[in-house]
């Protein structure tokens, strides 16, 4: 019952004076944003805002979780959203919103009962804040895990350098998620290629330490039982030594130095195809 | 009574071409068959398809490793053909390199490396 008179008394001292209020928070949210966002847009957002507001606070309820509120939380989603696209700090997004505070603060000659009414409209606004920070720290985690896919995506490219040969030159730290990534595209391409010669090119890995030998030779292998044979090339002389020094077996592997020898040496290798198994069934 | 896979003979090479879900028993019955149809047929060479296999367990790389095993002491050399990128994925991650099979992208690939060397061996460089 009290909540209703609050609200309603609230909704009264809002549209009251509406158009006063809604530029006072526009002007201090564009103060804290320092033009970085078109005042007419701000302006734009901040009194769809308002009116939102003031439409569920009409509703009668506190409550920023209930119906009344849903198109108050569905601006504020899109404020945020744009927000971390566009780069601003959590502070700024988060100020946007508890700038009406500050706008709507009671002064000396407030009287007690829209004080009271001040209190319950801070709380809700509080509120209203934490939901924009959440919306907007998932939506920085959402684009910073579309920029690890997109990486991934581009890092891992399979050419084809002649008939029957391929090869895929990587670029970056290999961890076991790329590595995935690699082998499951490298096979494909043989099955789509009808390839039976793989190179891996690793002239853009800046180091190899023992996992990423076993990532290595995992794919090697996993090539090998689809009936491929796979050549590591691109060993820079200090990965050589790495590779030496940390015991690392790559077995009957044939690596080379370079892309070019690797190339010459799977050609011999499919257009002869005789002396080649010879050493290793 | 169970599925059995048939073993074709074309030339003196025999083709196993699976193209059910290979259950234990189905396996250890298609060892028995291919043992014994090298002996009958005096084959040189098996070729086992698993172009239409999506799903291998340990279980099934082991028997292919052998079956390799087996047809080499009964003389004749087996290949396996065919495997998809998940099925080579999956017995990697299981730690199954199947040393000592021979491996080829396609059967005609498969058929190719059977024909070159093994009797007609030529001398080695």
């Amino acid at each position: 019952m009290a909540e209703q008179a609050i609200s309603t008394r609230l909704v009264e001292l809002l549209t009251a004076r509406n158009e006063t209020l809604a530029s006072a928070w526009v002007e201090a949210v564009s103060r804290t944003l320092r033009g970085r966002i078109s005042v007419a847009e701000l302006d734009r957002e901040l009194h769809e805002l308002y009116t939102g507001l003031s439409a569920g606070l009409r509703e009668g309820a506190f409550d920023w979780q209930g119906e009344a509120f849903g198109e108050v939380r569905a601006l504020l989603t899109e404020l945020s959203r744009s927000r971390a696209r566009q780069g601003f700090t959590p502070t700024e997004t988060a100020t946007s919103v508890l700038a009406l505070k500050d706008v709507l603060a009671p002064t000396a000659d407030t009287p007690a009962q829209d004080i009271h009414a001040y209190l319950q409209l801070s709380k809700l606004v509080d509120a209203l804040a934490l939901f924009t920070l959440e919306v907007y720290a998932k939506t920085r985690e959402e684009i910073i895990s579309a920029q690890a896919e997109q990486l991934m995506e581009l890092s891992t490219p399979v050419v084809k350098l002649w008939d029957g040969v391929v090869a895929v030159p990587l670029v970056g730290t290999l961890d076991s998620a790329r590595t995935q990534v690699v082998m499951e595209k490298l096979l494909q391409a043989l099955v789509d290629i009808n390839a039976d010669q793989a190179i891996i090119d690793i002239t853009g890995v800046p180091a190899v330490d023992t996992e990423v030998a076993q990532h290595l030779l995992k794919t090697v292998v996993a090539a090998r039982l689809m009936g491929a044979e796979c050549i590591i090339s691109g060993i820079r002389p200090q990965i050589a030594q790495t590779i030496v020094a940390l015991g690392i077996q790559f077995g009957d592997i044939v690596t080379k130095a370079s892309l070019a020898d690797a190339l010459k040496h799977a050609l011999r290798n499919s257009s002869a195809d005789l002396p080649v198994n010879g050493g290793q069934a | 009574m169970t599925e059995r896979v048939p073993v074709l003979k074309i030339g003196d090479v025999l083709l196993v071409s699976i193209q059910v879900d290979l259950e234990d028993q189905i396996v250890l019955d298609l060892q028995e068959d291919l043992a014994s149809r090298i002996v009958d047929s005096g084959a040189r060479g098996v070729v086992i398809d698993i172009t239409a296999v999506e799903i291998v367990d340990s279980f099934v790389g082991r028997m292919l490793a052998t079956t390799a095993a087996i047809s080499r002491m009964l003389d004749a050399e087996t290949v396996v053909v065919g495997m998809r990128p998940a099925v080579a994925i999956t017995l990697v991650e299981l730690g199954l390199s199947l040393g000592g099979v021979r491996t080829a992208l396609t059967l005609e690939k498969g058929l190719n490396l059977l024909a070159r060397p093994g009797i007609d061996r030529p001398a080695q460089r």
